[in-house]
């Protein structure tokens, strides 16, 4: 068979060739749009219809944004800055009232000479959510506290704040990045107490008060200590009924007699005076902070094999979720003060948190429900086999991997609530969105500004979201532990 | 020894109500029970306190009494002298209204950009890249307060239309009109009108539009019915007769003999006087709200097509490559019926979303349902609880009522597994 092969085949070749060229429309940039831009009438109709829409946005836009102003005082001067530049008939933005009212925009009405404080509480923040967000990452974690020191303690010396102050930011920096660089579980404890902090450096006031709100879960964790050995069941209820015993009867007149014996505070501030990008990030930070936790607790409940249980869940999910968030604030600030004893009246920013918290809480709960089910039913059975309680189970087993399955859209419900909390114009609160671009036109001389403080706030709001949607895409790779 | 031992085994001790796991549940749920009766207890008899001490009582009266305010954009006929519930009715109606567009708008909108963004078109996948993060990531209130803005700032009074060189012009062929106040649009006209069946209690529905209604399900069936008649003789005969010629007739040609029928044609605004008239003016609140709606909503159902069309896998349309289909019916038999079912979910809870988003015409002053029940009609009555109440039942009703649908198209739509 061999021999009749080599004898019909008249020429074999027995080297390589050269690799040749590929041909002009095959190579380089001209390959890359023919691919990419040009692959059929379709394909070419898209993208001159993409070039299309950029020009259209660039020829009405961009001499807007060039001839943008930063220094002036009023929209007037704005446009004589403008018209003495670049001519009569030419337009532009006057960004110059994001620069003269940036303190307005960013700290609403607070007192100017206390805008350290917010600014002192959302830098220490990133010590305390250091042991949460990044706890794997070394390199991470270093970045950003130390920039975050640099860039708090420079603003706080910027904005005057006094210097006992100063030395304990930079104590409790130094002191966070020590803890950060040996174990990062150090910083458990200062991640659970930091929001009673973090409340007491915006609001100000008695010291006394979040302490003694601190005693009281210290005494519920000693009851759980002494019956929890004999009655394991009644361990948990007795430290939940303490607690709040103590809260009810004690903590207040307790913190008052503190307060008369040793004075330790610090000015108070209104909730009225909150505004702007610091009302949002305070409600958005304590909003994330307890929808997940309620979240998993009502998911759990919803699982739950007791009927009453995960009726009562389902109903509290399915209502929430069934009606506008607006309606929601309405209660908050028009129907507590049926709802409560008479005479009671409670912070409209606190009841405003509440409403946020319940209601992201039951959209928490959707998802993480997503992530239960998701789970193969081989866990369970895998944790029962071990022999574990059902807390336990959950614990140790099903929640670290539903919640890792749920991850995007628990930041997307975040996501989704950071941007709600604009909605807190309509129960009269000074949002960054509305009432206060409202606000500063109500002055004559910003007097028509509509389009720079939309695009300045919007702008903000998209780097915080963008940022947090692409951290959950990093966690996502970071927690992913099979091979795909 | 065994009776003993039986003996201790039924026999029931206190402890075992927290120790044993059948009654420790029970117990539970028991002392939960208790809690939840004693927190509503406290919470209804806190309210019927205070209601006694401000002198209100409870009741739903108020809902009878005359209104007394003017709805710039009705559905239905209303004057300030109709009562608080027709007020009531009639901002129901525009929330379904604005609700019924978006959703149809933004379904239309989010597909086209969801398919756009898996194009291998590199140009326009990005551009539909940037829309879709830069409307995901900004406030609904934004999009709606600038897209008003644009209208109420941009736009020219309708006198700007005016004269033989205006310094606008109608666009659509002469046919829509952009005003700051009001965007003017075209109506229908009809040489032969057959007059309206009346309801009552003012709400009547013109015989045309029962007319196109009945014509248009009627072929909806028909199409249906050919389409089962050409699967019969597929399966008899091996061949499937030719239709798409049938179904096209029975869906068009009554449809096409009403127009002629009734002389349907349509009716452009023209500038009298100080405003457009001949056409409708839709009030800008209501164009703004509807825009914001559609854009913000589709930028997130583009996400979930994306997202649902990757989710089919690569070895799908391989498969129905080997057996021979074509890219179209690939696309139709393989690839959409598995898209649909990670897809239909989703895009269930994002109509949701728009319709209690839709709350959101408090910033342009829409009079939809939470500016009449939950506004004007509250401020006026002062009658908070009794309003917001009933305000967030009705939204509730509407979400539990577009779940439910949606669940039933759900299920029919499922894998069908053992």
């Amino acid at each position: 068979m061999s021999d009749t092969h080599a004898q019909t085949v008249p020429f074999v070749r027995d080297t390589m060739l050269p690799a040749a060229q590929p041909p002009d429309n095959q190579a380089g940039a001209v390959r890359w749009l023919r691919e990419n831009l040009f692959a059929g009438p379709v394909n070419s109709v898209l993208t001159i219809a993409g070039i299309l829409i950029i020009f259209f946005l660039v020829t009405h836009f961009w001499d807007w944004f060039a001839h943008s102003v930063w220094n002036a005082s009023s929209l007037s001067e704005c446009r004589e800055i403008i018209s003495a530049t670049w001519g009569p008939d030419a337009r532009g933005a006057c960004f110059a009232v994001i620069r003269e009212r940036w303190n307005q925009l960013t700290f609403g009405f607070y007192p100017s000479e206390l805008y350290w404080r917010p600014t002192m509480t959302f830098g220490l923040q990133m010590i305390a959510l250091a042991p949460v967000l990044f706890a794997t990452a070394l390199v991470i974690r270093r970045t950003v506290l130390v920039i975050t020191a640099v860039v708090t303690l420079a603003a706080m010396i910027a904005l005057g704040s006094p210097m006992i102050w100063l030395v304990f930011a930079a104590i409790a920096f130094a002191g966070g990045i020590y803890a950060s660089e040996r174990n990062v579980r150090w910083l458990v404890p200062v991640a659970l107490i930091y929001p009673l902090a973090g409340i007491w450096f915006l609001w100000g006031g008695s010291l006394w008060t979040p302490i003694f709100i601190l005693v009281g879960p210290a005494l519920g964790w000693v009851a759980w200590r002494i019956l929890g050995k004999r009655l394991p069941g009644v361990g948990m209820f007795a430290a939940i009924l303490v607690t709040i015993l103590f809260w009810m009867i004690l903590a207040g007149d307790a913190a008052n007699d503190a307060q008369n014996l040793i004075p330790m505070s610090i000015e108070s501030v209104r909730s009225d005076r909150f505004g702007g990008f610091l009302l949002s990030v305070t409600i958005g930070v304590a909003g994330i902070a307890l929808s997940l936790p309620i979240g998993i607790v009502l998911a759990l409940a919803r699982q739950s094999d007791m009927f009453l249980i995960k009726s009562l869940s389902v109903m509290f999910i399915e209502f929430i979720r069934g009606v506008p968030l607006i309606t929601l604030l309405f209660v908050a600030s028009l129907l507590l003060n049926y709802f409560l004893p008479p005479g009671t009246t409670f912070d409209i920013i606190l009841r405003v948190i509440i409403m946020v918290t319940i209601f992201a809480a039951a959209y928490m709960a959707e998802v993480i429900r997503g992530g239960l089910a998701a789970l193969p039913r081989g866990q369970y059975e895998a944790a029962d086999a071990l022999g574990l309680d059902y807390w336990k189970a959950q614990r140790l087993i099903v929640l670290p991997q539903a919640l890792k399955i749920s991850i995007p859209g628990i930041v997307s419900t975040f996501i989704g609530m950071f941007k709600d909390t604009v909605l807190v114009t309509f129960v009269g609160l000074y949002d960054p969105l509305k009432s206060m671009p409202d606000a500063i036109r109500a002055n004559i001389e910003w007097k028509g500004i509509y389009w720079e403080p939309f695009i300045f706030v919007g702008a903000i709001f998209f780097i915080i979201c963008f940022a947090m949607s692409r951290y959950s895409m990093y966690l996502e790779r970071r927690l992913q532990r099979d091979h795909k | 020894m065994t009776d003993v031992s039986a003996s201790t085994d039924t026999s029931f001790r206190p402890s075992m109500l927290i120790y044993d796991r059948r009654y420790r549940s029970l117990t539970f749920q028991v002392i939960v029970f208790i809690l939840v009766m004693a927190a509503m207890w406290w919470l209804i008899s806190n309210t019927i306190t205070n209601l006694a001490s401000m002198g209100k009582t409870f009741d739903f009266g108020f809902l009878f009494q005359r209104a007394g305010y003017d709805i710039s954009q009705t559905l239905i006929p209303y004057s300030a002298d109709d009562t608080h519930f027709r007020a009531a009715v009639v901002g129901l109606l525009n929330t379904l209204l604005v609700a019924i567009l978006g959703c149809i708008a933004a379904t239309i909108l989010g597909i086209a950009v969801g398919v756009a963004r898996l194009s291998k078109n590199w140009l326009f996948g990005r551009l539909m890249t940037v829309y879709v993060e830069i409307f995901r990531n900004i406030p609904l209130l934004l999009w709606i307060l600038i897209i008003y803005a644009v209208f109420t700032e941009i736009m020219p009074a309708p006198n700007a239309y005016r004269g033989d060189d205006p310094a606008w012009s109608m666009i659509l062929f002469d046919n829509v009109a952009l005003t700051n106040r009001y965007t003017s649009i075209p109506t229908l006209g009809m040489t032969n009108d057959p007059g309206s069946l009346d309801l009552g209690a003012r709400i009547t529905f013109n015989w045309a539009t029962i007319a196109f209604v009945v014509v248009l399900i009627g072929g909806w069936i028909a199409r249906g019915m050919i389409a089962k008649n050409a699967q019969k003789v597929q399966n008899r005969t091996g061949f499937r007769p030719t239709t798409w010629w049938k179904s096209l007739l029975v869906m068009t040609v009554p449809s096409l003999f009403l127009i002629w029928f009734f002389g349907l044609h349509l009716i452009a605004p023209a500038l009298k006087g100080f405003n457009f008239t001949g056409g409708i003016n839709v009030s800008n609140s209501l164009v703004a709200l509807w825009l914001a709606l559609t854009l913000y909503t589709a930028a997130f159902i583009a996400e979930i097509v994306r997202a649902g069309i990757l989710a089919v896998s690569r070895g799908q349309s391989e498969a129905a490559f080997a057996l021979g289909l074509r890219p179209k019916r690939t696309m139709n038999l393989v690839i959409l019926p598995q898209a649909l079912r990670v897809i239909i979910p989703p895009l269930i809870s994002q109509y949701l979303n728009l319709t209690k988003n839709s709350s959101l015409a408090i910033a342009v002053g829409y009079m939809d349902l939470r500016g009449t029940l939950g506004g004007t009609t509250l401020n006026q009555t002062g009658r908070e609880l009794e309003a917001i109440v009933l305000m967030m039942l009705t939204y509730l009703m509407l979400s539990l009522l577009i779940s439910a649908a949606m669940n039933v198209f759900n299920s029919r739509v499922k894998l069908k597994e053992r």
